[in-house]
């Protein structure tokens, strides 16, 4: 369980340029269940997903993972945190070219020094699992859009995160990758996995999958659930 | 300790697949620095190795040399000097020695003639009519034993030998351009008188007292030069020393060029290197691994280089006789010797050399890291 109390966001704190990208959110957000961000362009959804998956710090509130407050822990602290906890999906994918898609899997867990071979084998099973194992040897530049967010979906899955994160993961698909992607959804929720994702695309909040859409705008909520 | 190992296993196996995505710019900056390091290598090894060769062959030579001076110039040893210095006490032993110099037109060369005594030198005696000669010679002239050379003398004679051996060739460094005769046809040659010399080598019971008694020499013989064996073997240091700065400075130019362009290319950041680093915190990478990382990087590429340098700054001083600095840091006139050095290497001035090119060239690489890898993770979610 993740649970958000007053949490408050400024960008350029104290200069010209100022800007409160959340303004009070109170928020809980349940285990093993699908939960979307939703609303317009500069509403604050990415931001807030920054802050539930700490890769950054509120200027005020709280952030409670579990019975933990990890709102005001250093970098180094949140960084385990954020790599044993979260496995992350971007919106551009964020994978690194030149390197093969097994390679861009693996690199999550390198920090972390594990056995090598088992390393290798859990990448290969993911990448099965999601369908690409014959593709695990080529180069992400080589692969297609919905292949390349399947690499994605691997390397945010290969430490075992509890949740996984996706920022606006459809924005670059089409209906039918769209549609194959929340598949891949279902059946991490079936896993037990919880996920947190940011979207306006209707294919997505309006999914069966997903089982909670939050609305936010301008940095508040706009507690339309569903 | 395992897991820490593992985690290094890990960070270089992504540096390695890392730099062959770069594969151009690192491969050039490779061979730019090993450029780098096999040019202040082979100076370095070839000057010390040639020092330390000066100082094996030197090692053997008489303790002091004494010499007399007319008008200012070197001239012949009477014969009433030898019996003078051998009353000198602490003397052990004097020899006079012949030898002197010949310009051959046909190759234009000078050679060294010399009469060996049993003692000196170790090449023996020769027998009237015979010569041995030194490996340059041999080549130039196209010699072998058994051959007549002949040489016109100063005097306008023609002389006649035939050449007994060729000296052995790993003494090329002092025999390049030597030739033996026997004491007559020294004399004969260069119309030399019985009883002189060209100078005398002394050797001394104890050599603290080397100093004492080349003041005795100088009173018992004003007009005499006298010449110890340790300031020989520091004028070749200072010359090997000079020599070795005319390299330096020559190449310092060049050096500085390579070290500027490896430099700048090895703490320039590019956009996707910034843009990868920002995905690797994204991901779950500290601030520490991207620095750890980019330290194997930038240690990979310079150890590799030092490696690569040394080695092929080894090969090119003691296999190829430093074909590069031949000109500079060895021979004389026409003969140059074509030896190959004992291969010589100095502990201290590895490390020297490791410390002002691998060490550097980490920081370089490492530093520019420093600022992009410090930057918000949630930078990649916003970018």
């Amino acid at each position: 369980m993740i649970k958000l109390t007053d949490i408050r966001k400024a960008y350029h704190q104290g200069q010209h340029n100022e800007l409160w990208a959340l303004n009070g959110i109170d928020l809980t957000i349940e285990a093993n269940k699908v939960t979307a961000l939703s609303g317009p362009s500069g509403s604050g959804k990415s931001t807030l997903l920054t802050l539930i998956g700490c890769m950054a710090r509120p200027t005020s509130g709280r952030v409670q993972l579990g019975e933990r407050d990890i709102s005001g822990l250093p970098e180094r602290f949140l960084t385990d945190i954020r790599r044993k906890t979260f496995g992350f999906v971007f919106q551009q994918f964020n994978l690194i070219s030149g390197l093969s898609a097994r390679d861009n899997v693996m690199l999550p867990a390198y920090p972390l020094g594990g056995d090598w071979r088992a390393l290798h084998a859990r990448a290969d099973a993911l990448l099965d699992s999601l369908k690409l194992g014959q593709r695990r040897d080529a180069r992400v530049e080589w692969l297609s859009g919905g292949e390349r967010q399947r690499v994605a979906i691997a390397r945010a899955l290969i430490n075992d995160p509890q949740v996984l994160i996706a920022d606006e993961p459809t924005a670059n698909l089409d209906t039918a990758l769209s549609r194959e992607f929340m598949e891949i959804l279902e059946s991490l929720k079936q896993q037990g996995k919880t996920i947190i994702l940011t979207s306006h695309d209707p294919l997505v909040v309006e999914s069966n999958v997903v089982d909670r859409v939050v609305y936010l705008r301008d940095g508040h909520l706009v507690e339309a659930e569903r | 300790m395992q897991i820490w190992i593992a985690k290094q296993k890990a960070l270089i196996d992504f540096t390695l697949s890392s730099l062959a995505r770069r594969k151009l710019k690192n491969l050039g900056l490779l061979l730019v620095y090993t450029v780098i390091v096999f040019l202040l290598a082979s100076v370095m090894l070839y000057t010390h190795a040639l020092r330390h060769e000066a100082a094996q062959v030197l090692k053997n030579s008489p303790e002091v040399i004494v010499q007399r001076m007319v008008a200012g110039r070197h001239d012949l040893i009477p014969p009433r000097y030898l019996e003078k210095l051998g009353r000198i006490r602490g003397v052990q032993h004097n020899e006079g020695r012949l030898w002197g110099y010949f310009y051959d037109n046909v190759v234009s060369a000078n050679y060294t003639l010399m009469a060996p005594s049993q003692e000196s030198h170790g090449f023996g005696q020769v027998a009237d009519g015979k010569i041995v000669i030194g490996a340059a010679v041999a080549r130039e002239r196209g010699l072998a034993p058994g051959n007549l050379i002949s040489f016109r003398s100063y005097t306008g004679k023609l002389f006649v030998f035939t050449v007994a051996a060729v000296l052995p060739h790993e003494a090329e460094l002092v025999s390049a351009d030597l030739l033996l005769l026997s004491e007559a046809d020294f004399r004969a040659f260069f119309d030399i008188p019985a009883g002189y010399y060209n100078d005398i080598a002394l050797s001394v019971a104890n050599p603290q007292e080397v100093r004492n008694i080349a003041g005795k020499i100088s009173e018992a013989l004003p007009d005499a030069r006298i010449i110890l064996r340790e300031e020989v073997l520091r004028t070749y240091e200072s010359i090997f020393n000079w020599r070795e700065g005319i390299v330096l400075v020559l190449l310092s130019g060049s050096i500085l060029a390579f070290a500027i362009f490896a430099w700048e290319k090895a703490s320039g950041l590019s956009a996707e290197e910034k843009r990868e680093i920002g995905i690797l915190k994204a991901i779950g990478w500290e601030t520490g691994d991207v620095l750890k990382m980019k330290f194997w990087e930038g240690a990979l590429v310079s150890l590799a280089a030092f490696l690569l340098g040394y080695v092929a700054a080894y090969l090119h001083v003691f296999h190829f006789s430093a074909a590069l600095f031949e000109p500079v840091l060895k021979g004389w006139s026409v003969l140059y010797p074509r030896f190959e050095l004992v291969p010589v290497v100095d502990g201290f001035q590895i490390v020297t050399l490791f410390f002002f090119t691998v060490f550097p060239y980490t920081v370089a690489t490492i530093v520019p890291i420093w600022r992009a890898a410090i930057t918000d993770p949630d930078a990649v979610m916003r970018g």
